[in-house]
């Protein structure tokens, strides 16, 4: 298993946000974690990667216990992760943003040059140096995911990566995911876009309140309509 | 014509260094948001080395001055790694400001450090060989050294920018000035870019020391006067933009170059009142970008909430103290109390600014100096009795800080605080400089109370009625709607904007409202002493406000009461104990803020909460 997380916990201050999340993915396959604005699924990513530091729980990476360790080290150990707001380097261009994110090439996992980025979101091969503050939405989406593909990583963890897109480009978006998948990545996405997560996804957990509710593949998922309307209707 | 031209360059000349020094500030300002108060003392212990060195290396050689001269700057980037590693490293999840504060005990130790080892005479450094002479234009001479330097800022200016726009350590800078989480979720150390770039920074500031050795003589107080500039041409040019540091660092050198000779007296005043237009005009400088909002790691803050019980009683507890302390201390240790009563209340002003009114002020000092100088003048020259005076003094701070505030409050984060300490700078100039109404350095004597509040006892219980009642005043107005409204516009100014408050105008009234009763303190401090100095002004005084309401605690209302007792005591019990108070000062400085980083009386509510909740779990 790429990666294992049991009776993960997390805190903002003293407000408990997560209560004894478990999950797991492995290479070759997309997971998601679905669920309503507010249940918990940035945070767990957080927890998971590092950034939310106020955690309890085991967390296995590759074999590895990341529970206790810094961000960095988490990321370099090829734990990939592209946060919800983007966070693209606005000051440099496109090609700079790439550059930061670049890490060696690691053996089990799919190794990227800008290249072969640029063939995966052709978008990007023709503003190789534009500033990353003038791209629209899309493209900012696209480069996001394509500098955290620049460390290498054996996992991505990919934050609500449909937000806000026109339907073509989350048609491009899916088909950059398969891809990914292909390549022999272990994908983890975050969704509130049922659809979305249906193009991609191999399993699906639900999380509510910070509780993981349901654990299955996708087809158990869209065959149990009790599920999808408890924790997913709006 | 050809003297204008001379003019020119020399105001070249010394922008080189101010650049050097104010580029390095703004790199580490940029990816570690630490305003590294301590950067005057890199540039000073520079200087210092640079003085050592060249004596110890060369027999007059160009390679033994170069040398040594670069070797200086090495050793200070030595020094700066250390700091960064042993210090800094501990406190980044820190607020902001206990990061400043924290700096400016390595400013206090570097004083005494460099008065133990160089003395304090001004040293004059040898000048530089092979440069000795001077050049003909236009009939006038001028030094080849300064020739060198003139061409030393673009030089340095030019290599930083390949550093940050050719190297792969410069892209991770400028991401990193831009969003440093995000890069250490790419797999990047933090830590590891955050030395590297205090490193540099340092070995700026410790060039831009080195260099000025053929210039001026080496002196221990070139430490606070360079950060001062150093400040104000970041803030000018824009936190983090190195470009905008040479932009800036030019008009200062040139501002500072032509302004001796229109208004010889005034070039400080000059130097600020430029820097507030352009604030004003440009509220992140001339190549800055509005500030993100950096919180700290410290969360979020707990509402102030009114007196506990338990609060209560121990507030009158020692009020019955503080009401018996006559009986049992002597004149010297009321008179004492009373200075630590009358700090509190500056330190209560400060925090009601800071803590309510989200309004960092660098430059606290003017409305308790002007209130020190207003009481003092009315006495002076209109013969008015002490309770007069006791009026005009914090009239005459309200009414500067209606005038100051107005500019102030357009800002905000470290930009206000820049524009405060402009401001303060400005009065300092103009009462230190206005010699024959003023008195200047002199200042004014002979202030003393009324024959009724002449003896130590009866001016202690006055100051006690005075500034409790003050501090009383600033509580009563936290929780009352006005208090309300400030916090809301410093927790959010966009919401407080959207459900209808004038945010601009709330926060001029709280400004001034903290200016008034920082001149309650500050006349009262006038009959204290019998006399004011524009000491009273001075940065010095602006800081020890800082440090005391930091010292107890941004979030409390108790802290500045804790805060300016604690300190006060503190700089009179060490100073009479040992001449190396600043280093002792210092240590204790940094010592509080690595082990209370939410200051003192943060520190004990956080105590008394959590074992409040282990109570609650058993």
């Amino acid at each position: 298993m790429k990666l294992e997380a049991h009776n993960l916990n997390a805190f903002y201050g003293r407000a408990q946000i997560l209560f004894d999340v478990g999950l797991k993915a492995d290479t070759g396959e997309v997971v998601a974690l679905i669920g309503r604005n507010g249940a918990g699924k940035s945070t767990t990513f957080k927890s998971l990667v590092g950034l939310v530091t106020a955690r309890t729980g085991q967390l296995v990476f590759n074999g590895t216990d990341i529970s206790g360790l810094p961000v960095h080290d988490i990321v370099r150990l090829g734990l990939g992760y592209v946060p919800e707001d983007r966070r693209i380097f606005t000051d440099l261009t496109v090609e700079e943003n790439l550059d930061v994110g670049t890490q060696p090439a690691r053996a089990g996992a799919p190794s990227w040059t800008k290249e072969r980025l640029f063939e995966l979101f052709p978008n990007l091969a023709g503003m190789r140096n534009r500033g990353a503050g003038r791209m629209s939405g899309g493209e900012q989406q696209m480069l996001t995911i394509a500098r955290s593909l620049m460390g290498n990583p054996s996992l991505i963890m990919l934050d609500e990566p449909s937000e806000g897109l026109a339907p073509k480009i989350v048609e491009d978006m899916a088909n950059a995911i398969l891809t990914m998948k292909d390549q022999g990545l272990a994908v983890l996405i975050s969704e509130q876009n049922l659809h979305f997560a249906k193009m991609i996804s191999d399993r699906a957990y639900i999380i509510e309140k910070g509780r993981i509710c349901f654990d299955g593949t996708m087809a158990e998922l869209s065959n149990n309509d009790e599920v999808r309307n408890t924790y997913l209707a709006v | 014509m050809s003297f204008l031209f001379i003019q020119f360059l020399n105001g070249l000349a010394s922008a080189s260094s101010l650049f050097l020094v104010a580029s390095g500030l703004s790199i580490i300002f940029g990816v570690s948001r630490i305003v590294n108060f301590a950067h005057g003392s890199f540039y000073m212990l520079g200087a210092y080395m640079a003085f050592t060195l060249v004596h110890k290396l060369s027999g007059g050689t160009i390679f033994g001055f170069w040398g040594g001269v670069v070797l200086a700057a090495a050793a200070v980037a030595v020094v700066g790694a250390l700091v960064e590693m042993i210090l800094l490293r501990r406190i980044y999840q820190a607020p902001e400001l206990l990061q400043l504060l924290a700096t400016f005990g390595l400013v206090l130790i570097v004083q005494d450090l460099v008065l133990t080892i160089w003395g304090p005479e001004d040293l004059l450094g040898p000048r530089a060989p092979g440069l000795r002479g001077a050049i003909d234009i236009f009939g006038q001479s001028f030094p080849q050294y300064d020739f060198v330097l003139i061409i030393l800022g673009p030089v340095v200016l030019g290599l930083l920018w390949l550093l940050f726009h050719r190297t792969r350590w410069g892209t991770l800078i400028r991401a990193a000035t831009q969003d440093r989480e995000m890069v250490a979720a790419l797999g990047v150390n933090q830590s590891w870019l955050f030395t590297s770039v205090f490193t540099l920074g340092a070995f700026l500031a410790g060039l831009g020391g080195a260099v000025q050795l053929p210039r001026e003589a080496v002196n221990h107080v070139m430490d606070l006067q360079i950060i001062t500039e150093a400040f104000v041409i970041v803030v000018i040019g824009g936190l983090g933009s190195v470009l905008g540091a040479f932009l800036a660092a030019v008009i200062i050198g040139e501002l500072n170059a032509f302004g001796i000779l229109i208004f010889p007296q005034l070039t400080l005043v000059l130097t600020f009142l430029v820097m507030a237009v352009i604030l004003v005009v440009r509220p992140w400088g001339l190549l800055g970008k509005p500030e993100g909002v950096v919180r700290g790691g410290a969360g979020a803050e707990r509402p102030i909430k009114p007196l506990s019980p338990t609060g209560r009683n121990a507030t009158v507890a020692l009020l019955v103290a503080l009401l018996a302390l006559p009986m049992i201390s002597g004149n010297y240790g009321l008179s004492v109390a009373s200075e630590v009563l009358i700090y509190t209340l500056f330190a209560a002003s400060l925090h009601f600014m800071m803590g309510t009114g989200g309004m960092v002020s660098f430059g606290h000092a003017a409305y308790f100096g002007l209130g020190s100088y207003g009481a003092a003048l009315t006495v002076k020259y209109f013969g008015v009795p002490m309770l007069a005076a006791l009026v005009a003094g914090p009239a005459v701070a309200g009414i500067a800080a209606l005038v100051f505030g107005w500019f102030c409050v357009r800002l905000s984060g470290v930009y206000l605080a820049m524009l405060t300490l402009a401001f303060a700078q400005i009065a300092y100039a103009v009462v230190f400089q206005w010699s024959s109404f003023t008195g200047g350095d002199n200042g004014l004597i002979g202030i003393w109370p009324a024959p009724w509040a002449a003896s130590p006892t009866a001016f202690y219980y006055l100051s006690l009625l005075l500034c409790g009642g003050g501090i009383v005043a600033v509580r009563r107005i936290t929780f009352a709607p006005f208090g309300y409204t400030l916090r809301a516009c410093r927790d959010s100014a966009l919401r407080a904007d959207s459900i209808g408050i004038d945010l601009a105008r709330h926060r001029w009234y709280g400004f001034t409202l903290a200016g008034f009763f920082a001149g309650i303190a500050g006349s009262l401090y006038a009959f204290l002493k019998g006399s004011v100095f524009p000491d009273t002004i001075s940065i010095a005084t602006s800081v020890d406000a800082l440090v005391m309401v930091l010292l107890g605690g941004v979030q409390t209302l108790a802290g500045p009461i804790v805060g300016a007792a604690t300190y006060k005591i503190l700089h009179v019990s060490i100073s009479s104990y040992t001449d190396q108070w600043r280093t002792a000062l210092g240590v204790i400085i940094i010592v509080l803020v690595v082990a209370f980083p939410m200051g003192i009386v943060g520190f004990i509510q956080n105590r008394l909460l959590r074992s409040g909740r282990v109570e609650d779990a058993a």
